[in-house]
């Protein structure tokens, strides 16, 4: 009884304190029955799950066999099933790394940070993209991994591949902008904010066409720069300038006493930025990290337009195969879900990272 | 004077139109102690931070340790970790521990190892009483214990000469004490200070010499007990009846 009393009273203060507050709830609650059971019906209730093809979808829900049938493709791309382990491995090495990070201690931390910047990201290439040892003069060739040529890579294994050269590359060329920005050498400080309005100033998908199409005009005949990188090149660019505004405002929010203060220890100006400036205005700037880092998780299926096809992509070619088609919904609905909890992740993250990094009044 | 570290040949210096220094001639020999006082907007801040060059002056010659100021200076990092500096606002480095905040200069200007920079630091912090505090974060200091914390800061990097800018203007009253006890004791143990303060009492107590600035310029330079008993100036005998 005294729960129910409670429940009452907190409906009472909560939800019917006066009248529009009970027609506010009064509609909250109508909506929430009319279009929650439809929904649950569509996704589970009456969706079917088990089966290998169209026909065994049956009712009016959800048709999931289309995400089962296809989902090596939507994970892989058009990549030789054969070679997919190259994948995993390269993908569980992240993890691997990642999880046991976590476990150890801070100086062992500091090696796997090292390894996972600097050498795991051209392992990883390698072993996905494949490379042998070729030595011209001794007609020496010996193919180590079978070579997988970058157009049929895909699914979200591209995205993740995308977003994580993006997001590596993009922080420290942001990083580097904004210091330039604020410098006192007109060459450098014109030369950045040249740059940051500049790509700031174009959709991304007008950069990623000048990659895939323009670019290579600009090149002598002979040289051939693979177009995914160069797309990986263009977005990295492009996100690096949104980086660079980022950090700057981390970077003005600093009061002018802390500069001083450095100065007169006598550190120089890259001590300075590197041990008092940066790691101050960089704790400020998380969100608008995170922000950044989200927005160019979600800009990847954008590389759609140049012919490569990620997650999205996939999906999109999933639903226009002949044998499939009408199960676009699905296909977005599952595409939506795994956006966002990827998303959200991302989110989380930087709030424990918020809170880790907060050394005002523990 | 052969002993003579800072020396100052004429400066002036501008802020856009608004010139803050006007003829500025100063000299400090090894183990002087000058306080510097005058009301606000006369020049005294602008004055020391032209001496480890946080400002810089647009004329006449600034000499730090027989070391001139220019722009040419290629080694102002050097001089800056010869002269320590403690400000108004503390400008602990927040994201620190207050022992890191002491250790972090001698690790990566001086290239001392990390054990003995803390160790320094320990110790420099012992010398202004909050060694207890070592391992907090400046956040959680009282004003007071901030601004010790900055003065070992300063120390660590074992200057030769120290200036303090207004050290206790941003201090509760109650906070004022312990820190002017601790730039005593530094006074006492024999340390080159000039100091920008309000704190007569604490003039009284260390200094040799004092400056009274005004507009930009030096209006009277005496000996303390002179300078107290016998102002020549009318507009120093008009501040001290104001802030004694």
């Amino acid at each position: 009884m005294i729960n129910i009393n409670k429940i009452y009273q907190w409906s009472r203060t909560n939800l019917f304190s006066n009248w529009y507050n009970s027609l506010l709830s009064l509609i909250i609650v109508f909506a929430f029955i009319k279009f929650i059971p439809p929904l649950l019906n569509w996704l589970f209730f009456d969706a079917t799950f088990r089966g290998s093809s169209k026909a065994e979808c049956y009712g009016d829900g959800a048709c999931w066999i289309f995400i089962k049938v296809w989902f090596q493709k939507l994970i892989y791309g058009l990549y030789p099933e054969n070679q997919v382990w190259r994948i995993n491995l390269a993908f569980l090495i992240l993890i691997f790394s990642v999880i046991t990070s976590i476990f150890v201690k801070p100086t062992i931390r500091r090696y796997i940070i090292i390894f996972l910047i600097f050498v795991f990201p051209f392992l990883a290439i390698w072993l996905i993209g494949g490379f042998a040892i070729d030595i011209e003069s001794l007609e020496i060739y010996i193919p180590i991994l079978e070579e997988v040529d970058t157009r049929v890579w895909g699914g979200l294994s591209l995205t993740f591949i995308i977003a994580i050269f993006a997001m590596l590359f993009c922080f420290p060329i942001g990083i580097i902008l904004a210091l330039g920005r604020r410098s006192e050498l007109p060459a450098i400080k014109y030369s950045s904010i040249v740059f940051i309005e500049f790509w700031r100033g174009v959709p991304l998908i007008t950069v990623l066409f000048m990659a895939s199409v323009m670019f290579p005009l600009f090149l002598p005949g002979d040289t051939n720069v693979d177009k995914l990188m160069r797309c990986v090149i263009g977005i990295t660019l492009f996100e690096a300038a949104y980086m660079a505004e980022v950090v700057r405002g981390g970077l003005q929010a600093l009061p002018r006493g802390q500069y001083d203060a450095a100065k007169s220890l006598g550190m120089g100006y890259w001590q300075m930025n590197a041990l008092i400036i940066l790691p101050q205005a960089l704790k400020i700037v998380i969100p608008g990290i995170a922000n950044t880092f989200i927005a160019l998780f979600k800009d990847t299926p954008l590389i759609l337009v140049v012919g490569l096809l990620e997650f999205l992509g996939m999906i999109k070619l999933a639903g226009a195969n002949p044998d499939w088609l009408g199960f676009a919904v699905e296909g977005y609905v599952f595409a939506a879900t795994v956006y966002w909890i990827f998303c959200f992740s991302m989110s989380r993250y930087s709030q424990r990272l918020e809170i880790r990094f907060s050394t005002e009044r523990k | 004077m052969s002993d003579k570290i800072i020396e100052l040949k004429s400066v002036n210096k501008w802020f856009g139109d608004f010139q803050v220094l006007k003829d500025v001639n100063l000299e400090v020999g090894l183990k002087q102690k000058i306080v510097v006082c005058g009301p606000s907007g006369s020049g005294k801040s602008t004055l020391i931070r032209c001496i480890n060059r946080l400002e810089e002056h647009q004329q006449g010659q600034i000499f730090v340790d027989g070391i001139e100021l220019t722009q040419a200076t290629k080694d102002i990092e050097k001089i800056r970790a010869e002269v320590g500096m403690v400000f108004q606002q503390f400008n602990l480095f927040p994201h620190l521990s207050v022992v890191d905040n002491c250790a972090l200069a001698p690790i990566w200007v001086k290239k001392m190892s990390k054990k003995e920079a803390e160790e320094l630091a320990l110790q420099q912090l012992e010398t202004v009483h909050i060694s207890d505090q070592a391992r907090k974060f400046p956040g959680q200091l009282s004003g007071g214990q901030q601004q010790r914390a900055a003065i070992a800061r300063a120390l660590c990097m074992k200057p030769k000469i120290m200036l303090f800018d207004e050290p206790t203007s941003a201090l509760d009253p109650e906070m004022i004490k312990e820190v002017l006890d601790v730039m005593v004791e530094l006074a006492k143990g024999g340390m080159t200070m000039i100091v920008v303060t309000h704190e007569m009492g604490f003039a009284k107590e260390v200094a040799d010499q004092m400056i009274f600035m005004d507009e930009g310029m030096i209006v009277e330079k005496a000996s303390t007990k002179e300078f107290f008993a016998n102002p020549k100036n009318e507009r120093t005998k008009l501040f001290l009846s104001q802030i004694l």
